[in-house]
């Protein structure tokens, strides 16, 4: 096989070129065949001339279009099973550990259940296989783009202004002029420029030959798309890399900073609220049965930087660095962290109020006692010479197996305090439990118990503390997505030839869509020009049939 | 008279006037070989008509929009019935785009139903304005639904355009194959129909049935029982029910156990009743008519160029597709980061949107460098349509069962 070829125009052309790059004959003699296909204006592919190496034939696999859709299939396939039954993350009820889980989709669902979570359908989007399958169309995307911009760029930066007959014969759209109708050639095309140019056209003159054309920037649109679709899933794929992406929660009472994890940050909760819209705000009267809409969920919060945050073990000094607040859908920003309001606990109990009784003084009450549940002070003087002291606190307070009083969190849900009640006077010291609601004392007939009050409450939110510095390259990649798609589909790369050859006129035209649009544009010319001549668009199902014949992926031999 | 009040005139004017524009748009098709006309010029005549009648039609319905947009203080697209309703705004907004395109009388046959469609089934939700709950109060979240709605409708006059290829091209000489899957899109159709038939029939007709059903635990037993209102007459009660209040008939079986949910036999009951009328429909046209409907629908489309037809289907798709990237995906994506600290969570709903743009990103493709035009480019127009409505339909009401609106 010869490595180049002449084509009779004097051009040389590449191996693997469809039609010549320079005059748009078919290269290879295909006697009845139809015109070869338009695609990539006939030029040569890396992948449709080397087919020797590993290196070829992954090329090869990942430049083929085909290749592509399967992916593309498998992955909407994939997509689609996942949502038969719900994903792990968004299992409905309470669920804990592996078994848990399991438990869940079998009780649930039953044997399909237990199938989708034996195959790991459960946690799908993240499986191996499924990266693996965006990887791919990721590698496909780089890969057929390489492949093709080189030679469209090459034939769309060299138009053919002077083709050969066979090539504008060939074209789908085209007509000609019966032969012996007269008409000023020079003044033919001069006026065709001048019609064309009104309608947007670039006018390219050579001899005898016209070439109009228009937008052609919109043929790289779908690769300027194909790009954005890497940086996006470039910015995807590397957001997995540790310290891109930062998932935590926290919780905050009201009036309690805490740190930010994995941040030098401290948040300090200083007012959360819940508002419900009232009847008088509803556009219509709605039938609710008493149930409240809520109109907003909002934490008034500062977030503090710790100045010592880079010294181990010292105690951290705080700066104040933004105030605001904190609603569902205006999440809280400072520099690259993000605070979402997540959810809420209202009106839990903050601290336990009581009044100290003295019974051998005719119950008097001789102060007020404070249990806080979060941080209860180790002893308080409640009156002259009184002092109550906790001797031991469990927030969520059972007996263990071995009958031991024990806490199961460390959140107050159920509270249970020992404390010593001491009177400076005579020395003694009194212990009285707290427990579900009630005070037990030690020993019966004792001189001092606690009267229960009021508890305090506080509301708690539940913040989300996010970062995500690979957010920029994904919005900017969907940009640039977006900008390819509005190129390749709001614009169509438009061509028509004008060509005089022996005392005939021909037109052709082409276009990569809306044909309809081209022709409408062809025929107005022809009718500004007057010319004797019908145009012919080809049937596609005619074309599609010759397309088949030369597929794309057919390897030259 | 209240804004919301106004805005329901226009809706149902709206409603009458597209389907006087369909009665119209038929007229201009068949009434061309009536006797003693120009049949040229009495298309162009009814087909003017009708167009204007749909352009009217659009303009109340977009009347329709701001007032409710006004009354209600956000844009009509935060439940189940706003959404439909929109979506019918944004089919008959790209009808009116495309029709500017090509011209083409006979397109209004086909997609001024599907608009009218949309916006009967919007009319089985509860249409109440409701104020909004704090995760939908985003500007993003207005953007983002009425985007992706307005790219549903452009695919949707794809959908439309493909099936008329179909109609037009499928022979109805002789049963095969092809006349087959044609006539289960149409039956398909009729089951939609069906059941707005139904639910707003049964919704006047007030015969409920009451069921108590009982909930089990992981170990079998009953944890409560609750109750469980039909709007339409049960055919499949739930799993171990009893019937407290009785409906027009007796169930005929139960649901299987593994249908959990308050709701899930409710909504099996539902998908029966929409199949079986949408089935007894189907078959009163053919006894009527006594041929196919795929026949009976092509003369319509005789004089048209099957080629034509192929290019508005791929044209709508392809103007269609850059819309709906962004308006269901990328706006999606902003939204969700501004809402719930992650651009993307593979919750049903997103992969959802996301099956639908690579189906149209698979049809693009293989359009393009497979040469897959004509038939089989149809097909796939109305699959990704079909796929559309799975989106809207199943995953809102059935999968995704927290957020489903719907009472039916
Ligand atoms: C999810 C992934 C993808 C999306 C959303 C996508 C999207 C698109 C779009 C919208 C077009 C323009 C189609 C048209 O103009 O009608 C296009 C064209 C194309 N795509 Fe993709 N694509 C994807 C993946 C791929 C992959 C993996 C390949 C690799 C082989 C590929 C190869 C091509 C080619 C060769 C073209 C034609 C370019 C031309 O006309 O010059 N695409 N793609």
């Amino acid at each position: 096989m010869a490595d180049q070829r002449k084509c009779e125009c004097g051009h040389t052309n590449p191996v693997g070129t469809v039609l010549c790059e320079f005059c748009g004959k078919p290269v290879e003699e295909n006697g009845d065949r139809a015109f070869p296909s338009m695609r990539y204006e006939g030029m040569a592919r890396r992948s449709q001339t080397h087919n020797k190496t590993l290196v070829d034939h992954v090329w090869n696999f990942f430049s083929s279009v085909k290749i592509a859709i399967i992916l593309i299939v498998i992955t909407l396939i994939a997509a689609a099973v996942g949502t038969i039954f719900p994903q792990q993350r968004y299992i409905p009820v309470p669920v804990s550990g592996e078994s848990g889980v399991a438990a869940f989709y079998k009780d649930t669902y039953g044997m399909l259940g237990e199938i989708y979570y034996l195959l790991g359908f459960h946690k799908l989007y993240s499986s191996w296989w499924f990266v693996t399958l965006l990887v791919m169309i990721g590698m496909s995307l780089v890969i057929c783009s390489l492949d093709r911009i080189v030679p469209l760029y090459k034939a769309l930066s060299k138009p053919r202004v002077n083709p050969h007959l066979s090539f504008l014969k060939g074209q789908r759209l085209r007509g000609e002029c019966e032969p012996g109708s007269d008409f000023a050639a020079d003044e033919t095309l001069a006026q065709a420029a001048a019609i064309l140019k009104k309608k947007g056209y670039r006018i390219y003159r050579e001899g005898s030959t016209l070439l109009g054309e228009k937008a052609r920037f919109s043929r790289w649109g779908p690769y300027v798309n194909h790009i954005g679709l890497i940086l996006f899933l470039l910015g995807v794929l590397l957001r997995g890399l540790p310290g891109m992406y930062l998932d935590e929660f926290i919780w905050v009472r009201e009036g309690q900073t805490v740190a930010v994890p994995e941040t030098p940050y401290y948040l300090k909760n200083v007012e959360y609220k819940t508002e419900y819209y009232r009847e008088d705000e509803f556009p219509e009267q709605l039938d609710l049965e008493n149930r409240l809409i809520p109109k907003n969920f909002q934490t008034d919060a500062v977030l503090y930087v710790n100045e010592n945050a880079d010294l181990p073990g010292a105690e951290p000094k705080l700066r104040e660095v933004k105030s605001g607040s904190i609603t569902v859908n205006n999440p809280f920003v400072y520099e690259d962290l993000y605070l979402y309001q997540a959810s809420n606990q209202e009106m839990q109990l903050a601290a336990l109020n009581f009044t100290l009784i003295d019974k051998q003084a005719g119950n008097k009450e001789l102060g007020r006692v404070k249990l806080d549940l979060y941080e209860p002070e180790q002893e308080q003087v409640v009156a002259e010479g009184i002092t109550v002291r906790v001797i031991s606190y469990f927030p969520d307070f059972y007996m263990d197996e071995s009958g031991q009083p024990a806490t199961r969190t460390s959140q107050p849900n159920n509270p249970m305090f020992a404390v010593e009640v001491r009177s400076a006077q005579d020395g003694a010291a009194e212990k009285m439990i707290y427990v579900s609601g009630r005070i037990i004392p030690e020993s019966e007939g004792g001189r001092y118990t606690l009267q229960i009050e009021m508890p305090d409450f506080t509301d708690i939110t539940g913040l989300m503390v996010r970062k995500d510095k690979m957010l920029p390259l994904i919005y900017f990649g969907s940009f640039v997505v977006m900008v390819g798609l509005v190129m390749g589909f709001y614009w169509q790369h438009r061509r028509i030839w004008l060509h005089l050859e022996q005392g005939r006129l021909y037109l052709a035209g082409h276009t990569n869509k809306n044909w309809f649009g081209l022709k409408r544009e062809a025929e107005f010319l022809v009718e500004q020009l007057a010319l004797p001549m019908s145009l012919v668009l080809d049937s596609k199902s005619k074309n599609s049939a010759a397309e088949n014949k030369t597929k794309e992926e057919e390897k030259p031999t | 008279m209240s804004l919301i009040t106004i805005s329901e005139w226009l809706l149902l004017l709206s409603f009458f006037l597209y389907v006087a524009a369909t009665i119209v748009y038929v007229l201009a098709i068949t009434g061309r070989r009536w006797a003693n006309r120009e049949p040229k010029e009495h298309e162009q005549r009814y087909g003017r008509a009708g167009f204007y009648l749909v352009v009217v039609g659009f303009l109340a319905q977009l009347g329709y929009v701001i007032a409710r947009w006004i009354a209600g203080g956000h844009s009509p697209t935060s439940n189940m019935f706003e959404f439909m309703t929109f979506l019918s705004f944004c089919i008959i907004l790209a009808f009116l785009i495309i029709y500017r395109i090509y011209r083409l009388t006979v397109l209004g046959v086909f997609v001024i139903p599907t608009g009218i469609i949309m916006l009967a089934y919007a009319s089985v939700f509860p249409s109440k304005v409701t104020p909004l709950i704090p995760a939908l109060k985003s500007y993003w979240l207005h953007i983002h639904v009425t985007t992706a709605a307005l790219g549903e409708g452009i695919l949707a006059v794809g959908f439309a355009a493909g099936l008329m290829y179909l109609v037009r091209t499928v022979p109805q000489e002789r049963p095969s194959k092809s006349t087959a899957w044609l006539e289960i899109v149409l039956v398909v159709v009729l089951m939609l129909v069906g059941f707005i038939l139904m639910v707003s029939t049964f919704a006047n007709l007030d015969q409920k049935t009451v069921f108590q059903v009982p909930q089990f635990d992981s170990s079998g037993n009953v944890e409560k029982t609750l109750e469980v209102e039909y709007l339409l007459p049960a055919v499949v009660a739930p799993y171990q029910s009893t019937i407290i209040t009785p409906g027009p008939m007796t169930p005929w079986f139960e649901a299987p156990a593994w249908m959990e949910g308050q709701d899930a036999a409710r909504k099996l009951n539902t998908m029966l009743w929409s199949i079986i009328s949408g089935l007894v429909l189907y078959g009163l046209f053919r006894l009527v008519l006594r041929k196919r409907l795929g026949a009976v629908l092509k003369p319509l489309l005789d004089d048209i160029e099957p080629d034509l037809l192929d290019e508005i289907s791929y044209r709508a798709i392809a103007i269609g597709y850059p819309v709906f990237t962004l308006g269901a995906l990328i706006f999606a994506m902003i939204w969700a980061a501004e809402a719930w600290g992650r651009f993307w969570g593979w919750d049903p709903k997103e992969v959802w949107a996301l099956i639908v743009w690579l189906f149209y990103s698979a049809y693009l493709h293989l359009r393009l460098s497979r040469g897959w035009m004509g038939t089989r480019s149809a097909w796939m127009s109305v699959i990704g349509f079909v796929i559309i409505l799975i989106t809207l339909v199943v995953v809102n009401l059935v999968i995704a069962g927290l957020h489903s609106y719907a009472g039916v």
